[in-house]
């Protein structure tokens, strides 16, 4: 009988079990400031050490401001734990992408554009959106405080077998339709519990078709479905994306390397726990209209009617179209937006930039639009975008351009919505008061995004383009 | 970690599906570095009718009296009432420490979402899954009435009313680490040769991650 992708990276992790519960060993972890102090805390209160430092990478990415960064951080709350995570680095000696490093970013982004992030890997951050890194056919899962200390301290992690579940993804993805609209349509289809006790592997020609920053928007997502983990299989769109990161295997171990990872999918007779087939030719672009990722649909339709809601549901549903400022049956190309949020580590990356440039260039930021903003990722992808005259396309059509981090993702630093104000956002979650109280988020792509701020409100990308 | 053994207290019916972490604790309160002092910013957008920003005096801030955790009734209740998908989103572990600073030690739910669930345990909370009808049920009785419930974790089940009660199912080793109080880390390290044997024969095989 075949083992699936995850049984095998997991298989081969394993270092001890007992019954049902397993202990396994963790190669990458990657920490930032907001779930890493009380760790380190925790530590120290016990005097223990760190297992393997080298494992480590820090980052800054919650809190910094994305404006000019000259001054430093001025809320002082923000500099606390920024400088709290500064400090524990210091002392226990920690590879740290400090804010004013250029490979400074989102974590999620700076792990695979480092190369810290490798096939094969078991990969933990106290961040739910490390399923991201999925996408290098690794297992990459978030973890709480107690758990980040718990590796920090052991190097394992005490895990349960999850199930698994494949999503084969047939045919071929239509122009303009990206991963976004592919993860935000499955999300539709099976709910954000669909995949609970899960490690999701995503298959099929559309995912095998994707660019590497596709399948990280794909498996980044895999959270909001509710899954553990998301996976794509290594093929070589895998390994040629990761030849001569700063810090892949070179050389020999390259070759190594490489030979290992590419057994790295699942065997034909694997079986799975579920199975669901989508056909890409269905999907068209999608655009959430309320306060859960799983509340989507196409742009050619409208907000669903209370009578087509399940009865059980139907509270939810007018809770959220209540929060949202929405009725029944509104055609989403109706809506008007307030502000334009392009980044996260969901869609922040080079080919996100372009997609949205693409669509931005020689075109205006609606006079409508309150704010519009493009977040890179990281400082590379900053680099690399403005080394192709993106910044300049954003900033002519009246984006402002600004420095890396999560941003208003989550709107812990000071870029966030007012109460009322509706935005189209490229991240991944639309929760009531995530992108600040009383602030209405859509989630979309970057094109989706970038036309909307052009309109001022949400349009089909396929017909303006 | 306290021992959880039993419990005793009144369930505060909060009758939402999908509750997120951010809901539970909003991202500001996130820039403390301690694990304590989340209580009185538990649900902080729902509970207040002003926005909260930490350092504030929560004691003097206007609250939503529609909001059920504000009703006089529940303030000091340590069991919660939910429905489906119970901690979705951010895999803050705040949301748990707030929970637990407020004096919530039990989440009855239909589901949970797996970071918040594991969180749960590493904090001495009980998160208890229970069928749809049942969670319907005691939805119902506290609709009439304070739904008071007693929580039994060594016979796994929850007893209510008049001799009435659901049994619930829990993993082992969960149930052994709260009934005991059990630091995972300790217990962990006690196979620390077990570590260095494995990290051997791995480093030998994947050259590349030494």
């Amino acid at each position: 009988m075949g083992r699936t992708l995850y049984e095998k990276i997991f298989d081969k992790h394993l270092v001890s079990s007992s019954d049902d519960t397993h202990l396994i060993y963790i190669d990458r972890h990657l920490i930032h400031e907001v779930t890493s102090p009380q760790a380190f805390e925790g530590l120290k209160i016990n005097n223990r050490q760190l297992w393997r430092k080298e494992s480590i990478v820090a980052v800054p990415d919650h809190n910094v401001p994305t404006i000019s960064r000259d001054e430093g951080i001025k809320d002082p709350v923000s500099k606390i734990q920024v400088d709290a995570l500064n400090e524990n680095c210091q002392t226990h000696n920690l590879l740290q992408f400090k804010m004013s490093d250029e490979r400074q970013g989102i974590v999620h982004v700076i792990g695979p554009e480092q190369g810290l992030t490798l096939p094969g890997m078991t990969i933990v951050c106290g961040d739910s959106h490390t399923s991201t890194h999925g996408a290098f056919g690794a297992l990459a899962i978030g973890i709480g405080t107690s758990e980040v200390e718990h590796v920090m301290a052991t190097q394992c992690l005490i895990q349960k077998k999850l199930k698994t579940f494949k999503i084969q993804v047939s045919g071929k993805l239509y122009p303009f339709i990206t991963a976004k609209d592919l993860a935000l349509f499955i999300i539709g289809k099976i709910g954000t519990a669909g995949g609970t006790g899960h490690a999701i592997e995503f298959c099929g020609n559309a995912v095998e078709s994707l660019t590497m920053e596709g399948r990280m928007t794909l498996c980044n997502m895999a959270i909001e479905a509710g899954a553990r983990a998301g996976l794509v299989a290594v093929d070589q769109t895998t390994i040629d994306y990761l030849k001569n990161k700063p810090f892949t295997p070179k050389e020999e171990m390259w070759s190594l390397a490489v030979k290992e990872w590419q057994t790295l999918k699942s065997d034909s007779d694997a079986s799975f726990d579920k199975t669901i087939n989508i056909n890409a030719s269905e999907i068209e672009p999608q655009v959430t209209w309320g306060t859960s990722p799983e509340m989507v649909t196409g742009i050619t339709q409208a907000v669903p009617k209370l009578s087509d809601i399940h009865s059980s549901k139907q509270p939810d549903f007018q809770r959220a179209l209540k929060y949202m400022g929405l009725v029944e049956n509104t055609p989403l190309s109706n809506i008007r937006v307030d502000k334009v949020f392009i980044g996260s580590c969901t869609n922040s990356r080079i080919e996100d930039l372009r997609e949205a440039a693409k669509f931005i260039k020689g075109k205006k930021v609606n006079s409508s639009i309150k704010l519009a903003m493009v977040v890179p990722g990281s400082g590379i992808v900053k680099k690399q975008a403005e080394s192709e005259g993106l910044d300049k396309i954003f900033m002519e059509s009246g984006f402002e351009w600004r420095e890396p981090g999560c941003s208003m993702c989550l709107a812990m630093n000071a870029d966030r919505l007012e109460d009322g104000e509706r935005c189209a956002s490229t991240s991944n979650r639309n929760f009531e008061g995530r992108q600040g109280k009383g602030g209405r988020t859509h989630l979309v792509s970057p094109a989706m995004a970038a036309a909307a701020a052009v309109h001022g409100h949400f349009v089909d990308i396929r017909e303006v383009n | 970690m306290d021992k959880f053994v039993t419990l005793k207290s009144i369930a505060i019916p909060l009758d939402r599906s999908n509750i997120d972490t951010d809901a539970i604790i909003p991202k500001q309160f996130l820039k403390s570095i301690k694990r304590s002092g989340f209580g009185p910013n538990l649900f902080d957008e729902w509970r207040y009718l002003d926005h909260g920003e930490p350092g504030m005096d929560n004691s003097s801030r206007p609250l939503n009296y529609e909001f059920v955790l504000n009703k006089p009734e529940f303030r000091n209740a340590s069991i919660l009432l939910v429905r489906e998908n119970f901690g979705c989103g951010s895999s803050r572990e705040h949301a748990p420490w707030a929970l637990l600073d407020f004096g919530i030690k039990v989440i009855l739910a239909v589901s949970f979402a797996d970071i918040f669930y594991n969180n749960c345990f590493k904090n001495g909370i009980l998160p208890i899954t229970l069928s749809k009808s049942h969670i319907d049920e005691l939805f119902k009785v506290s609709s009439n009435q304070k739904l008071e419930i007693e929580v039994d974790l060594p016979d796994q089940r929850i007893n209510f009313l008049v001799n009435k009660f659901f049994e619930f199912e829990i993993d082992e080793f969960k149930k052994n680490s709260l009934i005991n109080g059990l630091d995972e880390i300790s217990l962990t390290l006690e196979k620390t040769q077990e570590i260095k044997n494995f990290e051997k024969s791995y480093y030998d095989l994947y050259q590349w991650l030494k």
